[in-house]
């Protein structure tokens, strides 16, 4: 899986459009368990050995019943679950990182220059208002405030945000709200890897439809995404391929 | 994947090595370790009693560890051990690259000058002579930590807590460090207050790419600066992470604990 | 200065003491810190300061000194704020007149020995006098910092941005530096020192100057000097340079214009005129025939 050369320089700078076809995530043997030490030691078991590879230009859905382990696969992927074995191969700016393994600031990096992540639930930071929330994935990756600032106005009014919001920090936003600039704050940035938990999950048919065009924009445009859509009709509409996790972790 | 090891931001500015403390039958601090990146800001948690503040003390210089050392890269790249300097070079090193931003204001700020003084100190310190200069770089601080400049001459007891705590924030950063130690930052500050200080503070420390090093018991305030925590209990670090794996996906009995005692963050 | 001066100048003193009051022990240790004093310019030395019959405060430091660098051939003057006949100078001058037997003058060329309380003398000294400073508090940094060991750990460093702290902090109040008294002065690029209460128009008589200076602090234990032709620099910003009172008025007495003037009330309607503070330098002006302004 290190066959491909690593990028020639870093040029984590620019947004860059990864290419359709190119290995991009590569997990290998991902085991996942919670271990409830205030619980009586209590173990659950939520991946197993799991395998799945996403190149760019593919859209990979995770199907399978509550508790299958579908968000915590995505986690795993962004870091923010620990995995207890195998290795999770993203491809970065100087090559793969083992988010499994790799240190802290190595995975914050990847992050920064990688990976576009929609949580089921938006963590507002108090005070910073939804343009400036949207635009901090650009500016982060060195985008000029101005025209990051641009774009993020842009994928607001996309995603039907009134424009008199913009300024207002989206902690005192409604449910839907906050999930469009959450989803917002994904797509003001090309990304070459999108991990979407649910981004349609609260949202009414006409911002579903928005949602539904810019996943398949990106997906054209070469990003490797994963996600998870309850909605059966917005899954045929952006998946190129179904990975079923079912209750009982199986490898895929 | 290790492609990175050429850059420069693979060295570390502060390493810690094998650090111990103890105060008569209790282990205050106990074979800590840890490096710190530039730009990087780490999260000390635990609750009271678990050594996290004189871990801070001894990293910072001001309490000698028992054993142990503290390595700290300066601007030309050279290796040093704060506890191993002369006073003299120590204490040049706090007014230049170091910083410490303390719980109280009041142990942190000169109460008996006013705010400007209080921030041209360092700058004084460092041979500056000319008044107007002085007095610009106290105005500019001011204003860039939200604390109105028509303030400037004003003694900080005059000031709000909040305002203090700003206060002391920007005497640290007038000289430009490139580490900073920060003390439970938000601490005796109402909730409204303490909102509005981490905002800046995140600011702050992302636009200056300040390493940082930040005590606190409050895992919200660790959420919202720190990139990498560090969980300790009696002394020892039982967990170290990043921040939002830590506190969403614990793995020790400690950190499980700590974060399930809380209110959601 | 020489013990065998003393002995032949005892006979003539009042009986039961010591030449110049203190015992030879005691002048030996002061003398020691002296010499310590003059080799590290403006480094306060510590010293085991004796009870002397009169109380701290009224120049039990600049006594000691002076007691141990007196000889039968001495000749001394002592003054006050610059006069020769208040109560704390007559005192003085009678208590070593009475224990050393030694010469006294209130002419600034005469004495060899000059004992000061607030002032330098207008006359110029020369290298063959020693001026001896009565001083209340030797620290120059006590008032920004008072735990004594971190002030000597300031000095010891040459950590000094706190002095400058406190004239910024003038100059923020003020609108300029509003020290007129005590202002603080940098010996040889080195020690920073609290030259004493002299007004800052003295400052520069400091610096450079052909005369041994020596400071002594009785209640605070501390000795320290500034020895002949020294640098002497006040503490200034580039934009704040220091500078000296002016008076836009000469002497009332004897007309000079280059003195310390005292602003004196001359009756219930708030009146005022303006002396010399240097009652000698007044005097002789006035003997040579100046007057002061038809006032």
């Amino acid at each position: 899986m290190d066959a491909d050369t690593p990028a020639a320089a870093s040029e984590e700078t620019m947004p860059r459009t990864a290419d359709p076809g190119r290995l991009m995530i590569d997990v290998r043997g991902l085991s996942k368990t919670f271990t409830l030490h205030h619980q009586g030691g209590v173990r659950l078991a939520v991946l197993d050995a799991t395998d799945l590879q996403v190149a760019g230009g593919e859209c990979v859905v995770l199907r399978g019943p509550s508790g299958a382990g579908k968000s915590s696969l995505l986690r795993c992927l962004y870091g923010n679950y620990l995995a207890q074995s195998g290795t999770i191969q993203v491809r970065g700016a100087d090559g793969w990182v083992d988010v499994a393994s790799a240190p802290a600031r190595r995975i914050l990096e990847l992050r920064r220059t990688h990976l576009g992540y929609v949580s089921q639930f938006l963590r507002a930071i108090p005070r910073v208002p939804a343009e400036q929330v949207v635009a901090q994935p650009a500016i982060d990756a060195g985008t000029p405030g101005d025209q990051a600032l641009e774009r993020a106005r842009t994928a607001l009014a996309r995603l039907n945000i009134p424009e008199n919001l913009w300024h207002l920090p989206p902690a005192t936003f409604s449910g839907g709200e906050q999930q469009r600039v959450n989803v917002a704050r994904a797509f003001a940035r090309d990304f070459p890897i999108l991990l979407l938990d649910e981004p349609t999950a609260s949202l009414d048919a006409a911002n579903r439809d928005v949602v539904v065009e810019l996943v398949n924009a990106a997906r054209d445009r070469g990003a490797a995404i994963v996600g998870i859509f309850h909605d059966s009709a917005v899954r045929a509409a952006v998946a190129t391929r179904i990975l079923d996790l079912p209750g009982k972790a199986e490898a895929a | 994947m290790s492609a990175h090891a050429a850059r420069g931001a693979d060295h570390p500015i502060l390493s810690v090595r094998h650090l111990s403390k103890r105060f008569g039958r209790v282990q205050a601090v106990d074979d800590v370790s840890f490096d710190l990146f530039p730009g990087e800001v780490l999260g000390i948690v635990g609750e009271s009693g678990s050594g996290k503040t004189t871990l801070l003390r001894a990293v910072a210089g001001q309490e000698a560890p028992d054993t142990g050392a503290v390595l700290y890269r300066d601007r030309w790249g050279g290796l040093v051990d704060l506890h191993a300097l002369p006073e003299g070079r120590r204490r040049r090193l706090h007014r230049t690259d170091l910083g410490l931003v303390q719980q109280n204001p009041r142990d942190g700020l000169r109460m008996g000058v006013s705010a400007g003084a209080n921030v041209g100190e360092r700058l004084m310190a460092l041979g500056h002579r000319h008044y107007g200069t002085i007095r610009q770089s106290a105005h500019d601080w001011l204003a860039r930590v939200e604390v109105d400049p028509a303030r400037l001459d004003d003694p900080p007891a005059q000031l709000s807590g909040g305002m203090q705590q700003r206060l002391q924030i920007a005497r640290n950063l007038v000289s430009e460090p490139r580490l900073v130690f920060m003390d439970e930052p938000t601490g005796g500050l109402d909730v409204s207050v303490q909102a509005r200080l981490l905002d800046l503070l995140r600011g702050l420390v992302g636009e200056l790419g300040l390493a940082v090093v930040l005590v606190t018991h409050d895992l919200g305030v660790a959420r919202l600066l720190a990139h990498r925590l560090m969980v300790m209990q009696a002394g020892r670090v039982v967990e170290t992470g990043l921040t939002d794996q830590v506190l969403d996906d614990p793995q020790a009995a400690y950190s499980q604990l700590l974060v399930s005692s809380i209110l959601p963050v | 200065m020489s013990a065998h001066a003393d002995s032949l100048a005892a006979a003539q003193t009042v009986e039961g003491y010591n030449f110049a009051y203190l015992d030879e022990q005691t002048k030996r240790m002061i003398r020691r810190s002296l010499l310590k004093a003059v080799a590290i310019p403006g480094y306060q030395v510590p010293f085991a300061s004796r009870e002397m019959p009169l109380p701290y405060g009224w120049g039990t430091g600049g006594i000691q000194v002076t007691a141990s660098i007196l000889g039968a051939c001495d000749t001394l003057k002592v003054i006050d704020q610059g006069a020769d006949d208040t109560t704390n100078a007559v005192n003085i001058r009678a208590f070593f007149a009475r224990t050393a037997g030694v010469a006294t003058t209130t002419r600034t060329e005469e004495a060899s020995v000059i004992q000061t309380r607030h002032r330098i003398p207008e006359t110029p000294l020369t290298d063959q006098q020693i001026l001896v400073y009565q001083v209340p508090i030797p620290e120059p940094l006590r008032w920004l910092e008072p735990r004594e060991r971190e002030t000597r750990m300031l000095h010891a460093l040459g950590e000094y941005g706190l002095m400058q702290v406190s004239l910024y902090e003038d100059i923020a109040q003020h609108g300029r530096i509003a020290k007129t008294y005590n202002y603080p002065v940098q010996v040889s690029g080195g020690y920073i020192m609290a030259p004493s209460p002299i007004p800052k128009f003295d400052n520069p008589k400091l610096h450079r100057n052909p005369a041994l200076q020596l400071f002594g602090a009785g209640r605070e234990k501390r000795i320290y000097a500034v020895p002949p032709y020294t640098d002497v620099r006040s503490l200034d910003f580039d934009d704040y340079p220091f500078d000296v009172e002016h008076w836009d008025t000469a002497c009332a007495l004897c007309g000079a214009t280059d003195s310390y003037l005292d602003e004196i009330v001359t009756d219930d309607a708030g009146g005022r005129r303006y002396v010399c503070s240097d009652s000698d330098y007044c005097d002789r002006r006035r003997q040579a025939g100046d007057t002061g302004a038809a006032r």
